[in-house]
């Protein structure tokens, strides 16, 4: 059994065998916004932040994960509101298909977090382990471009 | 990213109506990670399915033994090809594909059998733990021997104009082009539930539900009513979801063992369940007096279909009709054939048989224009087609706006890029790795034009049904047409609120008992098939509210006549229900004769792409550092949606250009991983600057154009242009591989 602290809340969990954190969280804890995708570690979109880093939850054993804190795109914002990244994403057409948002939605969240004015290429750096395939990404960074130029 | 449109939008009287860019109402669940995907969906008591798929390109199966697998506790049911109840075959023309083995695997990967287990885990184990016996049997996959044995799926022999035309100059060239994944980013998933009195309901990711449903009752050996299809939520699509993938093996599955049952594959399973782009291989010859006026151009066009038909038919037919561009010339003779062999499918890719033949149209085009000693820009202008004028291959005349001219002027005209990449390293192809320095780095511009058909085409009845129903609180649309992403949910309600004045309006996605087809989500031809029904079905519920409230305009508050509501929705609605279906058809088309003439296409759509790319030539080294557009998009509806399109669009055309390829050895794919399989990230995407071209097309809700496969049409010819441009080197085959760059 392991003992999980998820987007604030105590979670107890008995993965089997090597089951991944990403497993975890979608099957057992019920938190299906963070995607499944490569399974490799490849294009983000099961994106958590554990204990401040940012993880391909598909990455880490969820034996691993025992005592840690996670943060997943449901916990990124309180009930009803949205965190900035999330706004800024939704206001400048930057969902399509929406199946790689929750992971971009974790990556930007963590990136500003550290640095809240990242230039264009910061941004880039920060989410090149976040593939999108239908975007382009430009409206993704234009998004998080305006976003680090807002006044805080 | 800025637009430019030529025309000024037109203002609509209601907020968020056509022309301006409302957010999409899906946006805010989506980006909270609530929006519930096809691999998202769960019932008490589900059961997981797992698939058993051949590891050889061709092999007879000699045995199948379930009792392993049924031996794991946990184990519900293991089924093959004995177990479908109904049509053993599936497939969208002709049924040629089992549903699952037949005694004989034609491809690697194709399904022999499936499991049902009580999670995720046993299920893989249980299908791993099936015992078949193959043997393997010489497998074709050279698609130059299978047009040599005959073993084709459809030749297309295009021809028009006097066959003696000759020009002056002539040039010749031989290309080649991959296969392609449409690497969506949600796998195929789904969950079928059955209903205890013999029928089931299934929830899946696909992109027209009423097709596949077609398939699956028939297998199911059920009535079309016992099986119902509804949309979940789709991560994206490209063409990946128009084949049935798990949707029979699901329903089996739920029938069988009476339980819900939910499936979803992991990527390497994603690879091998859906079609891909055809690998295609094209001669080509142009020939053109000196003044650059192009008289006459042969091509023969080889396309592998793989083990399967699918849609192989429709990719080589529109290979062929498109095979020399948007432009004039006397006398033509194509050859396509797609060609039957072990290699895993092919089929529906965004751009659909228009996109190989761009990359080597537009090299030819280059080439005569170097031949002729003229500029390859003004060579494609004197040569570009109108509307009024006939296609050189179907010999159709053009209907509606194809502005071929204004598209390849408008691009032209937008300023390029500074010189250079700076100092920045991360600038520099290669990256922050340091692998290069700007002085090794040469620059090179490239410039392709495309074009398509919108919508189904050769004599398909191709109609989208929706239903407009008004209420007490605004519109509601029905439709059954799949949101892959694309936007279409939010181009549906400002139609609606456009037509009448309404502001709210829900889209609803039914299922397949609740309304008539949508068709297919694909050929760029929602907005103007769905859009087209939603418009004319809006049209007539205004009316009749007007009617009934005796004249005035209508808003969301109800029926106006002078500024003042003179009647509520409400009470509009008091003497009975206001609500129109509408079965949207486009402009007939005719099947093609014998030598592929006739109107086939229902409309057209060109865009051009001129990219621009650092190369560092020595060591192979590619960085596509801009593409610009000009895209004939008939009305902007969306203008943010649009561009996202233009740019998603363009980035897989850059992905095809420089990295993607599924490599098949054998018939056997090598690289069935996003760690194998490169997709371009961020750091690989140019900017993208647009103009947007808006000149009314002849059908469709206030002359739009679909503008979905455009932007992958011409983008991939563009940058390997541009790639040839800075290197000097001839580079005929997609993608260009480091080692082409550099002729190792």
């Amino acid at each position: 059994m392991i003992r999980l602290t998820v987007n604030g809340i105590e979670h107890t969990a008995e993965p089997a065998g090597a089951e991944s954190l990403l497993a975890t969280l979608r099957d057992r804890l019920g938190l299906a916004g963070s995607k499944d995708a490569c399974e490799q570690g490849e294009c983000g979109s099961c994106s958590v932040i554990m204990d401040g880093e940012l993880v391909c939850s598909c990455l880490v054993m969820a034996a691993d994960a025992d005592g840690s804190e996670i943060t997943t795109v449901e916990g990124l914002a309180p009930a009803g509101e949205l965190h900035p990244v999330q706004r800024a994403l939704v206001e400048a057409h930057g969902v399509q298909c929406g199946y790689c948002t929750p992971g971009f939605a974790v990556a930007a969240a963590h990136l500003f977090e550290r640095e809240p004015s990242p230039s264009a290429d910061d941004i880039k750096e920060a989410l090149s382990g976040n593939i999108c395939r239908c975007t382009g990404y430009g409206a993704i960074l234009r998004a998080l471009t305006g976003l680090a130029g807002e006044e805080p | 990213m800025t637009t430019t449109p030529t025309a000024v939008p037109t203002t609509t009287a209601v907020a968020g109506g056509i022309g301006t860019s409302p957010l999409r109402p899906d946006g805010i669940p989506k980006v909270r990670g609530e929006f519930a995907f096809s691999g998202d969906l769960h019932e008490e008591g589900m059961l997981w399915g797992a698939t058993v798929r051949s590891p050889h390109a061709r092999a007879r199966i000699l045995s199948i033994d379930p009792a392993p697998a049924l031996a794991i506790p946990g184990v519900h049911a293991v089924l093959t090809q004995d177990d479908v109840p109904g049509r053993k075959t599936c497939g969208q023309a002709v049924k040629d594909q089992p549903v699952l083995a037949d005694g004989e695997t034609r491809f690697w990967g194709e399904p022999v059998a499936v499991v049902a287990a009580d999670d995720a885990e046993t299920a893989a184990r249980a299908a791993a733990a099936v015992a078949v016996r193959y043997e393997p049997l010489d497998a074709l996959t050279d698609p130059g021997e299978a047009e040599r044995q005959g073993s084709v799926f459809r030749t297309m022999h295009v021809v028009n104009g006097d066959p003696d035309r000759r020009g002056e100059v002539v040039v010749e060239g031989y290309y080649e082009t991959g296969t392609i994944d449409q690497a969506m980013l949600g796998t195929e998933a789904g969950l079928a539930v059955p209903d205890g009195e013999g029928g089931v309901d299934l929830y899946v990711a696909t992109q027209w539900i009423h097709e596949d449903h077609e398939q699956l009752y028939a297998s199911l050996g059920v009535e079309p009513g016992a099986a119902r299809i509804h949309l979940s939520g789709i991560g994206g699509a490209f063409g990946a979801r128009e084949d049935l993938t798990l949707q029979i093996h699901l329903c089996m599955l739920a029938l069988h063992t009476g339980r819900p049952v939910k499936m979803v594959l992991d990527r390497a399973e994603s690879f091998a369940a859906h079609v891909h782009r055809h690998p295609s291989r094209m001669w080509y010859r142009h020939e053109a007096d000196p003044d650059g006026t192009l008289v006459r151009v042969e091509a023969k066009l080889i396309f592998d279909g793989g083990a399967y038909q699918t849609t192989s038919h429709a990719v080589i037919a529109n290979g062929a009709y498109f095979a020399m561009g948007p432009y004039h010339c006397e006398s033509v003779d194509v050859v396509g054939i797609a060609t039957r062999t072990n290699n895993p499918p092919n089929g529906a890719m965004r751009g659909f048989g228009a996109v190989q033949v761009c990359f080597a149209y537009e090299a030819q085009m280059d080439k005569l224009a170097a031949a002729l000693g003229m500029d390859p820009i003004d060579l494609r202008l004197r040569n570009a087609l109108d509307a009024g004028d006939r296609l050189p291959t179907t010999g159709q005349v053009i209907e509606g706006a194809f502005p071929v001219a204004e598209v390849i002027r408008s691009l032209a005209a937008m300023p390029l890029p500074d010189a250079g990449p700076g100092g920045d390293p991360r600038h520099l192809p290669g990256g922050a790795g340091l692998t290069t320095t700007a002085a090794d780095i040469r620059r090179g511009v490239g410039f392709a034009v495309g074009f398509k058909n919108i919508a189904f085409a050769e004599s398909f009845d191709d109609y989208a049904e929706a239903r407009v129903t008004l209420t007490p609180d605004g519109l509601l649309v029905e439709t059954a047409a799949a949101e892959v992403g694309q936007g279409m949910v939010t181009v549906l309600q400002q139609i609606a609120r456009t037509a009448t004045g309404i502001e709210q309006v829900e889209v609803a996605f039914v299922d397949t008992a609740a309304i008539g087809s949508a068709g297919s989500t694909s050929a760029s031809r929602q907005t103007q098939m769905t859009g087209g029904a939603v418009l004319e079905a809006a049209e007539a519920v205004r009316d009749e509210a007007l009617r009934r409230a005796g004249g005035g305009t209508l808003s969301g508050e109800g029926v106006l006549r002078d500024g003042v509501v003179v009647a509520t929705l409400a009470d509009v609605l008091a003497e009975g229900p206001i609500t129109e279906l509408v079965r949207f058809r486009h402009p007939p088309t005719t099947a093609p004769s014998e030598t592929g003439q006739g109107d086939l296409h229902a409309g057209f759509s060109v865009a051009a792409h001129r990219a621009v790319v650092d190369v560092d030539p020595d060591l192979g080294l590619v960085r596509v550092v801009q593409v610009d557009t000009a895209q004939d998009v008939g009305k902007a509806l969306h203008p943010a949606a649009l561009v996202g399109q233009l740019e998603g669009g363009i980035l897989q055309g850059v992905g095809m250009a420089v990295m993607e390829e599924l490599r098949i050895d054998d018939g056997v794919v090598r690289n069935a991983s996003f760690t194998d399989y490169l997709l371009p990230t961020i750091l690989d995407a140019p900017d993208v600057e647009a103009v947007l071209i808006e000149e009314p097309d002849h059908w469709g809700p206030f002359g739009a154009k679909g503008v979905g496969e455009p932007p992958t049409i011409s983008s991939t010819a563009a940058v390997v242009a541009a790639i040839r441009d800075a290197t000097g080197r001839d580079l005929t085959r997609a993608p260009v591989r480091p080692e082409d760059v550099a002729g190792v």
